[in-house]
């Protein structure tokens, strides 16, 4: 790690904000955990707790950002830390979406769960299991500056992303053999493509990390790039 | 919406490729004004600058920054031979003024200073002397005496120095009698009535409050259009704000040289990264 900061007060408050965005993600992850389980076990009880939970998603949001705009107010930062506190600023708007992606499976849970069961939840809950360890990653990649682990998170949004076209094809046949099913297809079809977008929010994470530790951007390129 | 030039073809786009317009301007090759090369700088027998080689470029602001004694100030001053005046102080190496050497026999150190002028910490306008004088004190050494061209040249300088409207119906009172923002600006004005090619600033902004400190700021913007400046400074965001290219010395070492929004988004070197974000001894 980087040797003190001469200000301490402005050290400790870089510190606070790799905390709270720390905090920030462990939160949001568990989140998606709960959404999925309240989905694949039918618990509807759970998914009203998630759901009301995100205000303190939401409530982290907003404070983060108020670190953020303060430091850049208050200690003009530059070079590492310039590129920490936006990196840092970025972090956020994509974990907030990630909750809020959380509370939309949530909301399709409920309505499934008024309904029979469609198919067994197999593909949905490795593609969350998948998207989870995304976010843990590129979070883990953020405190540790690893940008080996950040390109990892990277290339594994293609299992994600696969994984969601193949749930699209498969509820599609439903629809195709009885329209009665279109209604819980549907949804089952928003519930994979919400944990897709988890997957494409942790790679956002995993770029923006990349961005911190490297001065370099990765964004919007064709292929990742093996090494930075 | 005039998009003529624009690339809008993506396939086009390598992803990383900056889009710029296909037929924009080249710009024209900077062309270097002066060129130091292996300079070292001794005081007796402190060595206070270090084997230093760079380039400074026409037409550009050049930011020197560094911790205290880190010889940022000694370097500007073997610029225009101003060091000569320490007694003890002694240089090795080349500085070079459009190709030819300052230290050069036969050079005449006076008039090296006309063509590489300075202004310094504190504001020095001459005590005893009107502010009209003050800009032409310069001026009239080098040997003019005509009156209408030195009327002239007191208005071009003061306007330059963006001062004139300021001090237009006080030119006879004693340069004293100004604000310490207005007196560096009388400095200013007072260098440029030589008309240098280059200005050398040392920490020109550090006796001066934030609003003086943005006007002599934006003097500088509008100077560089004609003339080479390089400026030394301690405060880190001023570098930021007005410099093209910044310089970080470190125990009369130059650690790192380059693009100023380079140096501060994301420099090279460790030792200019903890300079610049705080995190130095």
């Amino acid at each position: 790690m980087l040797t003190q900061h001469t200000d301490k007060k402005y050290g400790e408050d870089l510190k606070k904000l790799r905390e709270d965005i720390l905090y920030m993600g462990g939160l949001v992850e568990d989140q998606i955990q709960k959404a999925v389980s309240s989905l694949v076990e039918r618990d509807s009880k759970l998914a009203e707790t998630i759901i009301q939970r995100d205000h303190e998603v939401n409530r982290l949001d907003v404070e983060i950002d108020d670190l953020c705009i303060q430091l850049l107010a208050l200690h003009q930062p530059a070079a590492r830390d310039l590129r920490f506190i936006t990196t840092a600023l970025k972090i956020t708007t994509d974990l907030e979406r990630i909750g809020d992606m959380a509370v939309n499976i949530c909301e399709r849970a409920l309505e499934l769960n008024e309904e029979p069961q469609l198919k067994p939840y197999i593909d949905i809950p490795r593609m969350a299991h998948i998207s989870e360890k995304m976010i843990r990653e590129s979070l883990d990649a953020f405190v540790r500056e690893d940008t080996t682990l950040a390109l990892k998170v990277c290339k594994e949004d293609q299992e994600v992303d696969d994984l969601n076209s193949q749930i699209f094809r498969e509820t599609i046949s439903f629809m195709i053999e009885d329209p009665h099913t279109v209604s819980r297809a549907m949804k089952i079809s928003s519930v994979s493509k919400y944990l897709e977008r988890i997957g494409d929010h942790a790679t956002n994470i995993a770029e923006m990390v990349v961005f911190m530790v490297k001065g370099k951007s990765i964004r919007h390129m064709k292929e990742i790039p093996q090494t930075i | 919406m005039n998009n003529e030039g624009y690339a809008l073809d993506e396939s086009r786009g390598g992803g990383m490729e900056p889009r710029t317009p296909e037929r924009a301007q080249q710009p024209e090759p900077e062309s270097i004004r002066i060129e130091v090369d292996g300079l070292s700088v001794y005081y007796g027998k402190t060595r206070a600058v270090k084997n230093v080689s760079l380039a400074i470029k026409s037409r550009k602001v050049t930011a020197i920054i560094g911790p205290s004694g880190c010889g940022k100030s000694t370097f500007i001053r073997c610029l225009n031979r101003m060091h000569e005046v320490t007694p003890g102080a002694r240089v090795e190496g080349k500085v070079l003024l459009d190709g030819s050497d300052v230290y050069g026999p036969g050079i005449d150190p006076v008039e090296v200073r006309r063509k590489i002028g300075m202004v310094f910490q504190k504001p020095n306008p001459f005590p005893t002397m009107s502010i009209h004088d003050n800009v032409v004190a310069g001026f009239r050494l080098n040997g003019t005496g005509d009156r209408h061209l030195i009327q002239e040249k007191v208005e071009k300088s003061l306007r330059a120095a963006a001062l004139w409207d300021e001090v237009k119906d006080q030119l006879h009172e004693p340069g004293t009698s100004l604000s310490g923002g207005q007196q560096q600006r009388l400095c200013i004005a007072r260098a440029l009535a030589v008309e240098p090619e280059v200005m050398l600033m040392d920490e020109p902004c550090s006796a001066l409050d934030p609003i003086a400190t943005a006007k002599i700021e934006e003097l500088i913007h509008e100077l560089k259009e004609s003339v080479t400046i390089v400026i030394v400074t301690h405060n880190m965001q001023q570098a930021a704000r007005v410099s093209d290219f910044t310089a970080f010395f470190y125990m009369g070492e130059l650690v790192e040289f380059g693009i100023t929004s380079k140096i501060f988004t994301n420099p090279d070197k460790q030792q200019t990264e903890d300079y610049i974000t705080g995190r130095f001894g």
